[in-house]
């Protein structure tokens, strides 16, 4: 056969063909008798097995615990994203397609905590320097007015945007960690895939804030609806399978709670961060009062 | 094997010319002469006069001022950080966006702890962002570099108020909006020369976007003062 010192193609491919035709072998022992090849190959054979291995491992899922909750790794292990993925992860929040579950098809285990911190970090902003610009262009006319920044509104802002980011998937991670419990056949998310989810979809709330500084009527209520409707199905089409196995009187409850409290947290910021003041000088203020009223109470039915 | 023990014969055949022959006594020192004076100089600096370290401080304060002003990829702002300058920039900074004279119905105003507040915190938080992101800068270099680059930021600040104590118009507030865009843009720059190189290259915007979002606030907080009428 072949001299030790000659390392031809040929004894590859006999050691290829010997896996091949049995793939179940296991390529560790060295004194089966088809390896007449160098030790050096099985080696080789083996890293190529253990990588995939590896590999096949990772992608299965699994919590990835790199140290305890104490050391510094373990927080870099949430921060595990590239620009590309946080990009895209973002437009997959702001366009969703039916069919497509963000968890599944985006995040693939990696949930992030860049994304939902810095989200809602500029939420926060946005939504009180853009409040501040609407008080301020609502109010350009009046002589009287003398412009304040109105600097404690985004303390309110952050309480309140950190608080439903956190606290509402707590309780929807806990609420369905608790029907899957009940009810095997319920699949459940992790709860920082909750958190994700949560974060990903208040980034429509960014440029709506921004565009609500336009003190037109009817433009505002409209922007509120389209990216109520943007974020709430981002939102149902993720927990839908999980629920969906449920008594249908348990899923729709759950998928109602969770698009009335969206629907509260939208026409919460409208209401406080933009509110058209309640003066007697114009007759259009006037108008714009009452019929927001009167919306607050009809969602307030819901 | 045989040639090549010949090849190196006679490359290194030279140096067996070069020899200490045995007779003459080899002597001298190894120890490095070390002068009393300049040991207690870099161990000491108790026994200078007190104008002496102010200076030093401030000197080393001024000369980060300047690299932070033309920034340059230089590594003076973070081999030798320090944290008197952003100290310094940001009580001013703070003192200067409260207006003046103590108005208890405003209320509107940023006060000084939320300035203090949001300049370190911020820092801080960027600073772990950068870090938990894979930046190989550490925390206090980072800290240092942010804070000395709010100097733009002051430097519009002052020349605002110096603005406003002229009418209040719209010709001064185009003027103030192009200073602090300007100096906001100036201070982003400044900061992400600094620190862009310590971070891989896929997630360099990762890092830049919060440092933007800083410095916008700051530069938000600064447009928007008005002085008590």
């Amino acid at each position: 056969m072949a001299t030790p010192d000659d390392l031809t193609f040929q004894e590859f491919e006999e050691a290829a063909d010997l896996l091949s035709s049995n793939p179940g072998a296991s390529t560790l022992s060295i004194s089966s008798p088809g390896a007449a090849a160098s030790s050096g190959e099985v080696r080789l054979d083996l890293s190529d097995d253990e990588d995939k291995q590896q590999e096949s491992s990772e992608l299965l899922g699994g919590e990835k615990q790199t140290g305890g909750f104490w050391t510094f790794e373990y927080y870099q292990s949430f921060f595990n994203v590239d620009t590309m993925q946080v990009l895209d992860r973002i437009k997959g929040s702001v366009m969703p397609l039916p069919g497509r579950n963000f968890v599944k098809h985006h995040i693939r285990n990696n949930p992030d905590l860049y994304g939902p911190f810095w989200i809602c970090v500029t939420l926060v902003f946005s939504v009180a320097i853009s409040g501040d610009l609407y008080t301020f262009l609502i109010k350009m006319g009046d002589p009287e007015f003398h412009y304040r920044p109105q600097f404690n509104k985004v303390s309110i802002a952050a309480v309140t945007v950190f608080l439903y980011a956190w606290l509402v998937p707590l309780g929807v991670w806990g609420f369905l960690t608790w029907r899957q419990s009940v009810e095997r056949h319920i699949s459940g998310y992790t709860f920082l895939e909750t958190v994700c989810v949560y974060g990903y979809s208040l980034f429509i709330y960014i440029p709506t804030s921004i565009l609500w500084t336009i003190p037109v009527y009817w433009f505002e209520w409209l922007l509120m609806a389209i990216a109520l409707v943007i974020s709430g199905s981002v939102l149902v089409m993720t927990f839908w399978p999980a629920v969906r196995d449920d008594t249908r009187l348990t899923a729709f409850a759950t998928m109602a709670v969770i698009v009335s409290l969206h629907a509260l947290l939208a026409v919460g910021f409208k209401l406080y961060f933009f509110e058209t003041p309640k003066s007697t000088g114009s007759p259009h203020s006037g108008q714009q009062t009452t019929p927001a009223a009167n919306h607050t109470l009809a969602v307030g039915k819901h | 094997m045989a040639e090549v023990e010949e090849s190196s014969k006679r490359m290194f055949a030279g140096l067996s010319d070069i020899s200490i022959s045995e007779d003459i006594p080899v002597e001298g020192d190894i120890s490095v002469p070390v002068r009393s004076q300049n040991a207690d100089d870099d161990f000491s600096t108790l026994d200078e006069p007190v104008k002496d370290t102010i200076l030093r401080d401030l000197r080393a304060v001024g000369q980060k001022f300047v690299h932070v002003l033309y920034p340059k990829k230089s590594s003076a702002l973070l081999k030798d950080w320090d944290l008197w300058g952003p100290l310094l920039l940001c009580v001013t900074l703070a003192l200067m966006l409260q207006g003046g004279s103590a108005d208890s119905g405003d209320d509107g105003r940023p006060q000084f702890a939320e300035v203090f507040v949001i300049i370190w915190f911020g820092s801080v938080i960027i600073t772990l962002n950068s870090k938990l992101l894979g930046g190989t800068i550490s925390f206090f270099q980072s800290l240092c570099v942010l804070g000395y680059c709010i100097l733009p930021l002051t430097v519009a600040m002052i020349v605002c108020r110096i603005v406003l104590l002229g009418s209040i118009s719209s010709i001064s507030f185009v003027v103030r909006l192009i200073v602090v865009t300007a100096s906001f843009c100036w201070s982003t720059f400044a900061s992400t020369a600094f620190l862009a190189d310590s971070q891989p290259a896929n997630r360099k915007a990762l890092v830049v976007y919060p440092v933007f979002l800083f410095y916008f606030v700051i530069g938000w907080m600064i447009l928007t003062f008005s002085p008590s009428p």
